[in-house]
């Protein structure tokens, strides 16, 4: 049988064309390539989030690009790291000018980022994987919601919302959606600790009955003899 | 089921032409999660004008048990396994996209023959899920058994062919990164073989129940219609966007594995209606097995797995990939962000049935109680999948 070459998605233009007609198109948006290396060859495009509504919106009607179907929307925790670096420096050793390896280290603070992944169903081409990130991993961590521009990102953003703790500003009903809604913790963050024990109340058993101890008498014994617990308030 | 009543002024009330009707209070009823139809343990609130759906949210999680949690917690291969319970009727496609993913992140290749038993195994799931999902449909709108047990009839054979391969009915764990587990042999392709030539009398059979069945056609057309704007927007995917009359298909378009060997063609539907939805599982299941006959007689020969692919500290190279496969249910696609390590940093499902839901509101508005029953139904959902 001869071999039938598979079929290659529909040609696309390549990342940094995108980038370049972004930055003309949207004025003042900041666009970074973020490259990929793995096999894959996904790169994405990190979109600032003053301008990410109006990037999203140009990305949904451009009619070269037209990427009218989200198909993936996801959440991804980055704990703060520290990346080190070898950096080769000359110096001066002994009157010798020699190159010396040194390590850096930079301090990369943490932050939430939100993952989109854009195909286009009239040109049956993708996918254009865009990101935002926040600024911190604190609890009221915010980004702008793109679900006014791809419904689908409805249910999808609910979910980051619930596991990461990122609010979509312009979501039409942002509550929980897979853990119930009295929870208080964002289970998909790496630094998440699982409690002992989900269903703990705090019963009435030592607060309380300390209290209750006060003004309650010791009942008398049934068999008469005297009680020997002395009462409180007495 | 739990009922309370809310006044009329509370909730927005959107004009009704009802004629005579008396004016009454909205009834908000909870239904599931333990109701025969929810097809598991899915809750809707929905809000009542009489039997009309004024207003409906679905409630999730009740299945939930933090899926892609686990998978970041277990190496790359040790999430195989948990792929099986996702859509626990259609294993073999969980697999094959998480499979696939992960060969994109590592750049590893598949043998040809393992691609074709992926093809032959990934079409056989569609045809006994397409087959127990129209039995299920039927059974929710009245058909009460009858049809469910036809479906059940031809899904066990099929069950039993993967029994055979993998050693499980349904959690068939058989795909591996760069190929499968087991070969299959030449006495398991023939009889394969002669169990698909059989099917079209059984898809005949159910055509010719639905077809021109008066019951079936009261109560499916016009009922649930979604437009084409709207399902793209909402990331439907599968025979309900292809129903709608959007030519997308992920075998057609991606052109993974070796689909473009194939011919076969796209239904389309024409209103995107609870009937057209129906009616794209039964001309699915014919292209499906139009797919399976050419693979038979072209399946060749040889390895069925990737030989340099490591089985222990399998470390794939740090990026990412997201990878997808046209399952029985729509676009199934893993994305998996890789540190260099061995579990994956980041491990994500993206659940065609759970995002089908989005529009589950706009469908059922204006219809009647019962016809929510019948829309869900056509929706195809799992909540393995919907809640993971």
């Amino acid at each position: 049988m001869d071999v039938i070459p598979k079929k290659p998605a529909e040609s696309m233009e390549p990342i940094e064309q995108i980038k370049a007609r972004i930055e003309a198109a949207v004025p003042g948006a900041s666009i970074e390539i973020l490259q990929n290396a793995s096999p894959s060859q996904q790169h994405s495009l990190k979109i600032d989030n003053e301008h990410a509504h109006d990037v999203a919106k140009w990305l949904h009607d451009d009619p070269a690009l037209r990427l009218d179907f989200c198909s993936n929307v996801t959440g991804v925790d980055w704990l703060d790291r520290t990346v080190k670096k070898m950096v080769k420096v000359k110096k001066v050793v002994d009157g010798e000018e020699k190159e010396v390896a040194e390590t850096t280290e930079e301090k990369i603070p943490g932050y939430l980022e939100a993952v989109y992944h854009l195909y286009s169903m009239t040109h049956k081409h993708g996918p254009v994987i865009i990101r935002m990130r926040t600024a911190d991993r604190a609890a009221g961590a915010r980004l702008p919601s793109l679900t006014p521009i791809w419904r689908s990102a409805e249910f999808q953003e609910r979910e980051i919302f619930d596991l990461y703790g990122i609010r979509f500003d312009g979501h039409p009903d942002l509550r929980r959606i897979l853990m119930w809604d009295e929870f208080e913790d964002y289970p998909m963050r790496k630094d998440y600790r699982e409690p002992d024990d989900y269903e703990y109340e705090p019963t009435p058993h030592d607060d309380v009955l300390e209290r209750a101890k006060r003004y309650y008498t010791p009942r008398p014994q049934i068999d008469g003899a005297e009680s020997i617990v002395e009462p409180l308030n007495g | 089921m739990s009922v309370t009543i809310e006044t009329l002024e509370a909730m927005e009330r959107p004009p009704v032409s009802m004629g005579s009707r008396l004016e009454g209070e909205l009834l908000e009823v909870s239904m599931g999660p333990q109701h025969p139809s929810t097809h598991g343990v899915f809750r809707m609130n929905v809000a009542l004008e009489g039997e009309i759906v004024r207003k409906l949210k679905p409630v999730f999680g009740y299945l939930h048990r933090n899926h892609e949690k686990i998978g970041e917690n277990a190496s790359y291969l040790g999430s195989m396994p948990y792929t099986d319970r996702l859509d626990y009727f259609c294993s073999m496609t969980n697999n094959w996209a998480y499979a696939l993913s992960v060969e994109k992140l590592a750049g590893i290749e598949v043998p040809e023959r393992a691609e074709y038993l992926r093809v032959i195994l990934a079409e056989l799931t569609r045809l006994q899920n397409h087959a127990s999902l129209l039995g299920f449909l039927l059974n929710d709108m009245g058909a009460w058994g009858t049809p469910l047990m036809y479906a059940f009839r031809e899904r066990e054979k099929i069950l039993d062919l993967f029994e055979s391969l993998s050693g499980s009915r349904m959690m068939c764990d058989y795909m591996r990164f760069g190929g499968c587990r087991v070969d299959a042999s030449p006495e398991w392709l023939a009889h394969a073989k002669k169990i698909v030539d059989r099917f079209p009398r059984f898809v005949d059979e159910l055509e010719q129940l639905i077809v021109g069945n008066e019951v079936v056609i009261a109560r499916t057309q016009n009922v649930g219609n979604v437009s084409p704007e709207l399902a793209v927007s909402a990331g439907i995917t599968g025979p309900m966007l292809r129903a709608c009359g959007v030519n997308y298909d992920v075998r057609k378009v991606d052109g993974y594995g070796f689909y473009p060997r194939f011919k076969f063609r796209i239904p389309l539907g024409e209103h995107g209606d609870t009937y057209d939805r129906l009616m794209m599982r039964v001309l699915e299941m014919g292209e499906s097995v139009g797919i399976l006959k050419q693979a038979f007689e072209q399946v060749p020969t040889g390895p069925i797995i990737n030989p340099k692919v490591k089985i222990r500290a399998f470390r794939p190279p740090v990026g990412e990939a997201y990878g997808r496969i046209e399952a029985p249910k729509g676009e199934l696609g893993f994305y998996l962000i890789s540190d260099g390590g061995t579990n994956p940093y980041r491990y994500r499902v993206r659940p065609p049935s759970f995002i089908n839901l989005t529009i589950l509101e706009d469908m059922c508005l204006g219809h009647t109680v019962a016809d929510v029953m019948v829309i869900l139904g056509s929706i195809d959902i799992v909540m393995g999948e919907v809640d993971r």
